[in-house]
């Protein structure tokens, strides 16, 4: 964590140091041939959340069910821009994302709560956008990598195509798929230990499940003490694909309104619930996750975006989702940029949640042995969500502190759900020309 | 029902395109429409925010944020 905290320190006073070398901007440079950096964007954010009812613990109320979560999240984005021989703009963006979280439920992968309640995910990406202005379209291709503990690997392919209209408007189509493979950590009372050595027949083999994506065996006496530990095992792993076909419209509609719908077209395969996720049954039977093996998903959202008078926006978003599971939800935001200068604005924002539960959801101790599907994952649950907080932008024409720091943006939001979850976000973002 | 609700939401929408398609507006007059508060998608600084939302909540997606791929299972 310490680690995690000095480097992205040390990256914030590495772009402050180095594009302070940079005094004027050079404008022959403006059309280069050649791709050069073009701005570096920072965003850090921290979550704190206190909440119950874990999906580690099948839905426990009770204390073994915590389920508060920290999460400190650092992205470093840098872009190069450059035109080609036709005049077409090119744009190479190379991301680097490093999170560090800590989670109490995790700890519980191990029945008694030993298990590691910590981890670190790593989540390069690279973009590359060809605009061609004299068609009026965009091309792009992207990658994305990422591993963490519970899965080996994320790969993510997309690529997309936009043109725009005579009238205003830009149509746009992107392709997505995600291709996961996910480690098979049941909760430790779940996996079967390998049999005890030979010729010691009151030796058995105990199992340690470690979040960290660890399956230690160790041999314990009649009495309970470790006298020595079994070879480390590779744990098994499971496909998980996510395949999205975006579809989007966006139309200026007058001097002062715009709007935009996105259709998504998500089909997923694989392995899709998570196997140390408990289900305690109405009966004294427990077992881990089990949902089906597809699930298609169909969300449509509109937004809206009005400049009313000088200094105010309005910023409207509604979503409406449905999956095959039996999920749906209503989303709806307004947010309210309020110009106090042309260069710095206060951005107060609110988004309302609703959201009926899957049909393979039930709370703890509700599922029956009989039901094909089951879990008690609160994520899948019926609940109603509010999120408010408010932003604070600043982009002055003489850069903040250092002419090339050419935004700043902080914001900070609270974050509820009526099944007793809590959160707090902040986050800022610190953009470099 | 809900699927029809649905794709009335839909046609609504894209009934709407259609509708407001047919308007001009001049590039000297877009000083409001390309103001930067004005951009129809998420900022770099909401990236933790979508994380959160499609991981705390079962729906994602037609937001820009992701539809799936690495940790919870959406």
């Amino acid at each position: 964590m310490k680690k995690i905290c000095l480097t992205v320190v040390g990256m914030y006073f590495l772009f402050f140091h180095g594009f302070s070398q940079t005094h004027e901007q050079d404008s022959t440079a403006y059309k280069s041939k050649k791709l050069s950096l073009s701005e570096v964007s920072l965003v850090s954010s921290y979550y704190d959340q206190t909440a119950d009812k874990s999906a580690v613990m099948g839905g426990d109320p009770g204390p073994k069910g915590i389920a508060d979560v920290t999460d400190f999240a650092n992205g470093l984005d840098i872009k190069f821009v450059g035109w080609d021989k036709q005049n077409r703009k090119n744009s190479l963006t190379a991301g680097l994302g490093i999170d560090y979280h800590t989670a109490a439920s995790q700890a519980y992968v191990n029945y008694n709560g030993t298990a590691i309640n910590y981890g670190t995910r790593i989540y390069p990406t690279l973009e590359w956008i060809r605009e061609n202005e004299s068609k009026g379209t965009t091309i792009g291709i992207g990658g994305y990598y990422s591993a963490e503990h519970n899965y080996y690997h994320s790969i993510g392919l997309n690529t997309s195509f936009s043109k725009k209209t005579h009238h205003n408007g830009e149509f746009g189509f992107k392709l997505t798929g995600y291709f996961d493979q996910i480690k098979m950590i049941y909760p430790s009372e779940f996996v079967v230990a390998p049999p005890a050595p030979k010729g010691t027949p009151d030796i058995r083999i105990d199992t340690l499940t470690t979040a960290s994506g660890q399956v230690r065996y160790v041999q314990v006496d009649p009495s309970g003490n470790v006298v020595g530990s079994v070879p480390k095992t590779t744990i098994p792993s499971r496909p998980r694909d996510t395949y999205t076909a975006s579809f989007s419209f966006s139309q200026v509609i007058n001097t002062r309104l715009d709007a935009s719908i996105q259709l998504d077209l998500v089909y997923q395969n694989g392995y899709l619930g998570l196997p140390f996720h408990r289900v305690y049954f109405n009966t004294p039977d427990s077992t881990y996750e089990k949902l089906p093996s597809t699930r298609v998903k169909l969300p449509i959202g509109l937004r809206i975006n009005y400049f009313l008078g000088d200094n105010v926006i309005l910023k409207g978003y509604y979503r409406f989702y449905v999956d095959s599971w039996g999920l749906n939800s209503q989303t709806a935001s307004l947010e309210i940029p309020i110009k106090i200068t042309a260069f710095f604005s206060l951005s107060p924002f609110y988004r309302f949640y609703l959201q009926n539960a899957s049909r393979y959801f039930a709370p703890y101790k509700v599922h029956s042995v009989q039901d094909p599907y089951y879990t008690s994952n609160y994520a899948l649950a019926s609940f109603i969500s509010h999120f408010f907080g408010m932003g604070f932008r600043m982009a002055p024409p003489k850069g903040i502190f250092v002419k090339s720091l050419n935004s700043m943006e902080i914001r900070y939001g609270h974050y509820t759900q009526n099944i007793n979850l809590n959160a707090n976000i902040i986050s800022l973002n610190l953009n470099f020309k | 029902m809900k699927i029809k609700s649905f794709f009335k939401f839909l046609a609504a929408g894209c009934g709407c395109s259609f509708v407001v398609s047919c308007s001009t507006v001049k590039e000297y007059q877009k000083s409001r429409i390309n103001d930067s508060e004005m951009t129809l998608a998420n900022r770099k600084v909401e990236k933790t925010e979508l994380s959160v939302e499609s991981y705390r909540e079962g729906s994602s997606g037609a937001n820009g944020g992701k539809t799936g791929g690495g940790c919870g299972c959406n």
